[in-house]
């Protein structure tokens, strides 16, 4: 199943955000998108997950979806978004209660996600009592409960310290290295877009525009040996070279806004 | 220019006398100790009775403690206490239970409906601030005169702030859990269930807090104005012969019934929202 996005284009009243983005997000290929703040990264990810109204354009669905998947195009949330008087367990099969499964079936999903993401042993916990990776980790298999297409990722490791988004970048590279699963990777870290996507989207600053579409030529395996950090490094300064005015400009609008 | 580290750190002069950094973090951290207010409440209480004890107030005025603890024995053993209370509890629960159940529904149809807030919100604004005992004598008036009135009192007394502090939570449900639910498909109905309402539920029960006291003192006022029987009545029949110890032996009744339901708010706050 492909996602596309086509000619995107959204305001907020008389504040334009993005402006005609258009590009593909094939069947297992991970799309990271950067750019400088405030372009509408966060707003794009809406746009194409359904739960933003663009102004012109709009998100396309292109192909049958895996048969076993009940929820194709899943978010994963900066924040998390846990309900905080769920346990661990009940958080993940929150997305699976109205889906007609057995009893059976959901325990089944929620295990099998608990086992993927190391947090079989936390499922009686409150998310207060647990750190932000953990935090993060549980927003993570409830995604994977629901044998999601296409995976949308908003700055999921901007909440966390460094050593955590170290440990959650290895799961993610783990969880998407078979191709089974797609996704669209919003950040502002090019480490990450780097290591993780196939394709990197670059916007403009604010109204958004795909600036430049930047293919990496290697394997995610690839990238975790030592003699590719050099490449790696080098397209992270050509990404940064292409976002740094912007961003600079992006960041005085700010504060003067 | 950026300042180079040094390569060894400056050493101290070992003649120098060293000095503590003085602590300036103190204080902005209230802590409650359980048993000074008991100690303090039995202070003021064995004080009270001294004066009395003494003869240094007039118990016609003032009656001792020992002396209001004797009448709260007398109206329990002569069956009294147990038939005021029984109508005053009535009329509380009947009222209070008529104006939450619409409250709560009246505010999450303004938490949810753009128009029934447009609407709702411009009603409760202009109705709230309305002092509801002095509806009293209209209710009397459509309702007739008996329980009715009163209790109609005391459900619309509850129902503004039920309404109030019900669309207030369901406001402060964070939307990023909505907008979870919403991207995996989760019904509106499901989202109401197990989203809204145990987000609101603080609140809601912050409001039942404010509407148990509400109810407590329409049902006082309203047994004052228009009743026979009731804590109330019985206060006010008390004042009118003078009965001091009769009369504050009910204040001492009605006070220990609203810490009674303030313990039970905490017990179900304890129950419901052990997640926080």
């Amino acid at each position: 199943m492909d996602l596309i996005a086509d000619h995107i284009s959204h305001r907020f009243g008389a504040l334009d955000v993005l402006d005609a983005v258009s590009f593909t997000v094939g069947a297992g290929e991970v799309v990271a998108i950067v750019g400088p703040s405030g372009c509408g990264k966060s707003t794009l990810l809406s746009i194409l997950g359904g739960l933003l109204r663009p102004v012109s354009g709009g998100a396309e669905l292109r192909g049958a979806p895996p048969t076993d998947s009940l929820n194709p195009l899943t978010f994963v949330f900066q924040d998390f978004a846990l309900l905080p008087w769920c346990t661990v367990e009940a958080n993940v099969e929150f997305p699976l209660l109205h889906t007609g499964l057995s009893t059976a079936a959901r325990r089944a999903l929620v295990a099998d996600a608990l086992r993927r993401t190391s947090l079989a042993d936390f499922r009686a916990a409150y998310p207060k009592q647990l750190s932000g990776g953990m935090r993060q980790r549980v927003g993570i298999a409830r995604a994977l409960a629901v044998r999601p297409a296409i995976l949308l990722m908003d700055e999921p490791l901007s909440a966390l310290d460094s050593q955590t988004r170290e440990l959650l970048m290895e799961d993610f590279i783990a969880l998407l290295a078979d191709g089974a699963m797609g996704a669209v990777y919003v950040t502002h870290n090019l480490e990450e877009a780097v290591r993780l996507a196939d394709r990197i989207v670059v916007l403009s600053r604010r109204p958004g525009r795909v600036r430049e579409v930047v293919p990496i030529a290697m394997t995610r395996s690839e990238r975790g040996e030592i003699n590719a950090r050099s490449r790696l490094l080098s397209l992270q300064n050509e990404l940064w070279s292409l976002i740094r005015t912007e961003a600079i400009d992006a960041e005085r609008e700010v504060q003067h806004a | 220019m950026l300042d180079r580290a040094q390569a060894t750190p400056p050493q101290p002069d070992a003649n120098t006398e060293t000095r503590p950094v003085a602590f300036r973090g103190a204080g902005f951290a209230p802590v409650t100790n359980r048993y000074a207010g008991w100690a303090a409440l039995a202070l003021v209480i064995a004080l009270w009775q001294a004066a009395g004890s003494f003869g240094l107030v007039n118990p016609l005025f003032l009656p001792t403690p020992l002396a209001i603890a004797r009448a709260i024995y007398q109206l329990g053993v002569s069956g009294a206490l147990w038939h005021h209370l029984s109508w005053s509890v009535m009329r509380i629960g009947t009222g209070w239970i008529l104006g939450t159940v619409a409250g709560v529904f009246v505010g999450f149809a303004i938490g949810l409906s753009s128009m029934a807030r447009s609407v709702g919100i411009t009603f409760i604004s202009a109705l709230f601030p309305i002092p509801k005992i002095a509806l009293l004598p209209l209710l009397i008036l459509w309702l007739g005169i008996g329980e009715q009135p009163k209790i109609a009192t005391i459900a619309l007394g509850v129902f503004f702030s039920t309404a109030i502090s019900v669309y207030s939570g369901v406001d402060a449900v964070p939307r990023n859990l909505i907008r979870m639910a919403q991207s995996f498909n989760v019904p509106f109905s499901t989202i109401v269930r197990r989203v809204i309402w145990p987000g609101a539920l603080p609140s809601i029960l912050a409001g039942c807090r404010i509407t148990a006291s509400v109810a407590l003192l329409l049902v006082v006022s309203a047994e004052m104005i228009g009743a026979e029987y009731g804590i109330g009545a019985f206060v006010l029949q008390a004042g009118n012969l003078m009965q001091t110890d009769q009369l504050l032996a009910g204040v001492v009744i009605l006070s220990l019934f609203g810490l009674a339901v303030g313990r039970l708010i905490n017990l179900l706050e304890t129950r419901l929202l052990h997640w926080r």
